[in-house]
This record gives structure tokens, C-alpha cells and sequence, in this order.
């Protein structure tokens, strides 16, 4: 019976194995990325997080704008209980970086349907690149628990 | 075929002071899954769009009945049946009796603590989920009562290891019993893994709710939340693993196949504690390839739950056997299936199964991003701690009670009954989440009051609030069951646990001896966790406070 043992133990580690070697080469052959560093911003004790930021590059230019031909810049600051801006406008097959960031507590930042799936943690810029093929509206929520009205922190993105 | 008992202390009897302290963390810990289970019936509920929380005495948002419903069953009710459990287990297993004063100081801290973070939470003063992310603030009595809650487990550690350490000097050159083995070794586990939760709320939070300190550092406390965060599971998990190793093969009427198996499973968890980044993927601050090698970990303290799967499933198969099972799967359907207590937890198996391989999908960090925050994640826990846990933890007290009271079981045909239902429920309601999850439906999300909804989503919330009904209904069965063992069960002789023999005895020559050293295991372990979170640290030292931040959400 030690046999047996022995065999489904190999077996249970190939796997194991085999599915972290698909995990690596879906971020490096596929280049399926997470939403990495971009940066800090620190606010001091006694400090107003949100006018620093306002004052700190990207955030002092809210908003979407074209960096290069076909690429985009979707800056957005998420606070109690919305996003600045709430209706973020980028062109079909474009490279739309969404670079934000909270000025409060934790927010998330999710577009429903796509891979677009970052936490907002104050101090800190989360950035992650997407390319929307179909045009159409798309829903952004907030997906981490923020306080009493969590559930109305939405936007929307519109692909033209 | 020999076999050889996994702890010879027969006949050993706890005196009943012990055995009392034992009973009331395990019935405290009932009381606690009453209350949150009612809280719980309103989340499934609200994923119908139904709104029964505004009906509900003192709770006044959806988000004040989730805390209550994620703090009570898994933070106190886990930790009271750990604390009395693995007590008795442990106690029973040397065949000694622990320390009773640290073990009734255990009950109290936890009872006081919990007392202390309901108060919080009833008050509204609290409403900030069970994983407290700062910068969000809750009361100070909030952050004391978790804490207190942490201290009742190294109470009950410490008792369990002086019992230990008494057990050696009496018993030279004997290995430990196994069932003690294991109940010990999931509190080593767990204390190592606790540190972050007691630093996270001694050092940061408790301070700062006083107005000690200006401010939190929101990424560091996450991930000293997250280093407990993640082995929390498996402070949860393992003592049924207890349950399903050293007790459900006998009761089945099988043997344990291999006792060195079984400690090495025990001993991984302890080695692989530092598993808790990859509930922090999508974290900004934190690098790729930090992210990549934790999936590493993370894939590997998946294998002693296979293993697991390979011992608790063949003595399984010995038991079918025995009674005449015959084929390939013809012994699943001769192991005692009119037993409630086995019944219970092999259809906790079963959900664990799945409840592992969705764990898996979380773990890969590719997957992860689109299922990250959305329903799809409570789906996936209510498979293992909502059922794997929950229902084992129901199926243990169908014998437990019993043996507490001397009463016979009140009717088994309806403790079946319920066992089978809490299982169908838990899976209509998990499948919904999980659909609705794929669909982008978010968790943590008060869907009546939405100012969103997706038209994807409905089936799904329709499903989770039906399973979610049949789940509170079987709960409900399940206490009016122990209720009535309590009042009306036949009188019965006293009785002992279901202790199971192994076929393998364990070697006291070689190398396997070494297993019983804990100290060893402990410190690899250390070294893994200094790999891990030292350079993140490092990195985040000293915390930079930020007065960010929301009291009372």
C-alpha cells in the first residue's frame, strides 16, 4: 500500500508543479500582469491627503488624457463615496493606462467583465494597463468595503 | 493486517472540572454561531434584492450585520471550539490533564473579549468588517476584544505545551500520541501565525483608537493583517483535520493507514506559514516577483491538504470495506451513512474539495484579478469554512454533546436530515456566489441599496438566497437538536472518543523520532518567514502614519 502512497503523492506534487509553471508563463509568455508599484505619496501627520495629492504629478491633472498616439492616461482619485472623475471617456483599441489612487480609506477599482481589478490604498499609486475592444459603457464599481454608503461608489467608462 | 492504538492512555477519564471548562468554550462558541447565522441569513438575502435586516432588533445597516456575522463565526466561534476541542483532544491523547486554571483563564479572556468586540459592534461603533482594514477606525473596545480573543489561544497553547513537556519526562523515548501530535501542532502553527493580527492591533490600531497615535501606515498594517490573515484558515481548518485523521476512521469503523503521513501534513503547515500576499495581488506597493514566489508557497500548502485527502479517503475506504463495500467506489456507499456524525463530515469533505481546488483558482494570481473582491470569494470560503468547517464542527457535536451530557443523541434521523440539508444549502448558496463572482457581482456590497446591478447578476443572487435560507434552516435544526439532547436524550453510561488506530505504528528508531520535535519546524519556519516579509518590512520601516482616515464607518 506504501506504493500507492507514494505514487499519489508524486502525482498530487507534478501538479501542483505543472499549474505554477502555467502560472508563470501566463505572466511572462502571455504577459498577464498584476497592478505593480508606481509610487508612493506620503502625507504627513497633520497634512490633508487629498490637497497633497492635488499638488503631486499625475493627480494634479485629473482626468483622461493622450500621452501618445493611441496610448491614454485615465488619472482618477477615489474618495468616500465616489471617483473623480466619475465618467472616465477613451477611444476603442486604445492602450488606456488607469493610473489612481484614494484619498481616504481603502477603495477598489473594478470594471466588471474586464481584468481592470485594482486596491486603492492611500499613499499609495496603483496602475494597470488595459485595452478595451468593444465599445460600449462599461460599470466601475468600487469593490472594498468603505463605509456606510460603499454601495453607491460607482462610475461608468465609456468606449467610443 | 496488525494494528497498533494511536495513544494507549485506555481508560483514561477526565476529571470533570476539566471537562466542564472544555464543554463551555465549545457551547459559548454555539451561542456565538446562533447569533451569526441569524446576521447571515440577511447577506444571502440581500443578493436576492429581499431586505430582511431592516426587521433585525438593534442592527441598522447591512454592513453593521456583516461584521457581526464574520466576526462571531469566524474569528469567535472558530477560536472557542479550537480553544476546547484541541484542549480535550490534547488531554485525552497524553492522558494527562492540562492546566485547568490556564484553561478556565482562556474561556475568560475569550468570554470577556468577545463580550467587549459585540458591545463595539452591537453599538455601531464597529461596522468595519472582520478584516478591520484601517483607515478604517472602529472603538477601542473593538480592537481589546480581538485581542483578548488572540490571548485565549496562547493560553491554551501554553496549557497544552507544559502538558507536553510533563508527558516527555514521564515517557522517555516514546514518540508523542498522535492525536495530541496533532492537536498540539496546530496551535505551534497558530502561534507563530497570530504575531501579525497581535502586532497589527497592540502596536497600531489599539493606540491609535485611543488617540495615542496620529495615524496608521494602511499598507503595513494590511499586510501584518494578511500575515495572520491567510494561516487564520488553517487555524480553522486543522482541528477538524484532527477530527477527520484521529476520530471519523473509527467512528466509520476503519483504521488510520499511516501515522508518519499524517505528521508530516501536521508539520507543513507549521513550515508554511508565510503564505499570506496572495490575499494582496492587486496591492500597489507590493513587488511581482514577491507576488509570484507566494503563489509558490501558497501551491504547496495545498499538498498536505492532498495528502490529507489520500489518508482520511482510504480509511474511509478500509471502513466501506469492512462492512462489505466491494469495487472500485462500492465502499463510499457502505461506510455508516445513517451515522450523523460521520454523515456530517464526509459531506464536509466533499464541499472541501471543491472549496480547495476554487482556493487554488484564488491563488493563481492570473486568475486572481478577475475574481479579486467579488462574490466569487465568499463563495469560495463558505465550501470550507462555511461547510468543510461549519458542518464538521455540527457532525463532531453530534457525539460530543452526547459525551458531554450523557444523553443519547435526540433523534438521529433528524440530525441526518439536517446535516443533509446544511450541505444542498451551503452548495445552491455557494454556486450562486460564484456565478454571480464570475460576473463581476462584488462582495461586501449592500445589493439592496445598490445604486448598480448588472443584469448578469440576478440568477446568481436568486440562487445564493435560497441556498442561504436552507443553510440558516439547518442551523436552526441543528441547535433545536442539541437543545433537545440536552432536555429530552436518553440517559447513557459515559462514554470516550472514537479513537483511531493506525496500521503503521510509529517507529521510535531512525529518522522519524525527529518528527516530534517541534522546536525544529518552528524555527524553519521562521527562516521562511523572515524570507518572505523581511525585505517588505525593511522596506516599510519606520511606518510612514497618515492621518487619513474614518471613524465609526
Amino acid at each position: 500500500m506504501e506504493r500507492y502512497e507514494k505514487a499519489f503523492l508524486t502525482a498530487c506534487a507534478a501538479v501542483l508543479v505543472i499549474f505554477l509553471c502555467a502560472l508563470g508563463y501566463g505572466s511572462v509568455g502571455m504577459g498577464v500582469h498584476l497592478p505593480s508599484y508606481s509610487g508612493m505619496i506620503y502625507c504627513d501627520v497633520g497634512q490633508k491627503l487629498r490637497k497633497v495629492l492635488r499638488a503631486t504629478p499625475p493627480f494634479d491633472h485629473i482626468g483622461v488624457q493622450q500621452i501618445a498616439p493611441g496610448k491614454y492616461q485615465a488619472v482618477v482619485i477615489a474618495q468616500t463615496w465616489s471617483f473623480t472623475p466619475d465618467e472616465i471617456d477613451v477611444p476603442v483599441d486604445a492602450d488606456v493606462s488607469f493610473v489612481a489612487t484614494s484619498s481616504d480609506v481603502i477603495h477598489g477599482f473594478f470594471i466588471p467583465g474586464t481584468r481592470v481589478n485594482m486596491m486603492l490604498i492611500p499613499g499609495q499609486v496603483s496602475e494597470f494597463d488595459y485595452r478595451f475592444t468593444k465599445p460600449g459603457e462599461y460599470l466601475l464599481i468600487c469593490q472594498e468595503y468603505c463605509g456606510r454608503l460603499h454601495h453607491t461608489m460607482s462610475g461608468k467608462v465609456v468606449v467610443k | 493486517m496488525s494494528t497498533s492504538i494511536v495513544s494507549e492512555p485506555s481508560g483514561f477519564a477526565l476529571p470533570q472540572s476539566q471537562l466542564n471548562v472544555i464543554k463551555w468554550d465549545i457551547y459559548f462558541g454555539f451561542a456565538v454561531l446562533a447569533i451569526g447565522v441569524i446576521m447571515g441569513l440577511g447577506q444571502a438575502l440581500g443578493y436576492a434584492h429581499v431586505n430582511v435586516v431592516k426587521y433585525y432588533p438593534v442592527v441598522k445597516s447591512y454592513y453593521q450585520g456583516l461584521t457581526i456575522h464574520g466576526v462571531l463565526n469566524a474569528l469567535v466561534l472558530t477560536t472557542a471550539f479550537a480553544n476546547g476541542f484541541l484542549a480535550l483532544t490534547t488531554a485525552r491523547g497524553l492522558g494527562r490533564k492540562l492546566n485547568n486554571a490556564l484553561l478556565q483563564a482562556a474561556f475568560w479572556t475569550l468570554f470577556v473579549g468577545s463580550i467587549l468586540a459585540a458591545y463595539a459592534m452591537l453599538a455601531g461603533k464597529a461596522s468595519v468588517l472582520y478584516t478591520f482594514y484601517p483607515p478604517l477606525e472602529a472603538d477601542w473596545t473593538f480592537y481589546l476584544g480581538l485581542a483578548l480573543v488572540v490571548v485565549s489561544t496562547w493560553l491554551t497553547s501554553a496549557a497544552q505545551l507544559f502538558a507536553l513537556r510533563a508527558w516527555r519526562k514521564d515517557h522517555p523515548g516514546e514518540r508523542v500520541p498522535l492525536l495530541a501530535f496533532m492537536s498540539i501542532a496546530t496551535y505551534v502553527m497558530w502561534d507563530i501565525a497570530s504575531v501579525g493580527l497581535a502586532v497589527e492591533v497592540v502596536v497600531f490600531l489599539l493606540p491609535w483608537s485611543l488617540g495615542l497615535l496620529p495615524g496608521v501606515d494602511p499598507m503595513l498594517d494590511r499586510t501584518l493583517f494578511w500575515f495572520t490573515g491567510h494561516p487564520i484558515v488553517y487555524f480553522w481548518l486543522l482541528p477538524i483535520y484532527v477530527s477527520w485523521y484521529g476520530l471519523i476512521p473509527k467512528q466509520a469503523g476503519g483504521v488510520l493507514f499511516s501515522d508518519t503521513l499524517t505528521r508530516v501534513a501536521f508539520l507543513l503547515f507549521i513550515l508554511l506559514v508565510p503564505v499570506g500576499f496572495h490575499h494582496q495581488f492587486v496591492d500597489p506597493g507590493i513587488s511581482g516577483g514577491l507576488k509570484f514566489a507566494v503563489a509558490g508557497v501558497t501551491f504547496a500548502i495545498f499538498f498536505p491538504s492532498l495528502m490529507t485527502a489520500f489518508s482520511v479517503m482510504y480509511a474511509l475506504e478500509i471502513a466501506g470495506r469492512r462492512r462489505g463495500g466491494k469495487g472500485l467506489v462500492g465502499w463510499f456507499f457502505t461506510i455508516p451513512w445513517s451515522d450523523p456524525s460521520v454523515a456530517a463530515q464526509v459531506l464536509a469533505m466533499i464541499a472541501f474539495l471543491l472549496g480547495g481546488i476554487s482556493g487554488l483558482m484564488n491563488a493563481s494570481y492570473t486568475m486572481n484579478m478577475e475574481i479579486h473582491n467579488t462574490a466569487f470569494i465568499p463563495g469560495h470560503f463558505h465550501l470550507t469554512i462555511g461547510c468543510a468547517v461549519a458542518l464538521s464542527y455540527m457532525g463532531i457535536a453530534y457525539w460530543l454533546v452526547p459525551y458531554f451530557e450523557r444523553r443519547e443523541l435526540w433523534s438521529r434521523r433528524l440530525a441526518l436530515f439536517q446535516a443533509f440539508l446544511y450541505f444542498f444549502g451551503v452548495m445552491i448558496f455557494s454556486r450562486g456566489l460564484m456565478a454571480g463572482g464570475l460576473e463581476g457581482m462584488p462582495r461586501r456590497t449592500d445589493m439592496v441599496h445598490a445604486s448598480y446591478a448588472l443584469a448578469a447578476w440576478k440568477i446568481p443572487g436568486i440562487m445564493t438566497g435560497i441556498g442561504g435560507t436552507l443553510m440558516f434552516t439547518a442551523a436552526m435544526l441543528f441547535f433545536f437538536i442539541l437543545v433537545m439532547t440536552k432536555l429530552a436524550g436518553k440517559e447513557i453510561e459515559p462514554s470516550d472518543l472514537p479513537f483511531t488506530a493506525t496500521v503503521q505504528a510509529p517507529p521510535t528508531v531512525g529518522w522519524q523520532p525527529r518528527l516530534d520535535r517541534l522546536g525544529y519546524w518552528v524555527l524553519a519556519s521562521l527562516i521562511l518567514v523572515v524570507a518572505v516579509y523581511g525585505p517588505f518590512i525593511l522596506g516599510h520601516f519606520p511606518p510612514r502614519l497618515t492621518t487619513a482616515g474614518l471613524l465609526y464607518p
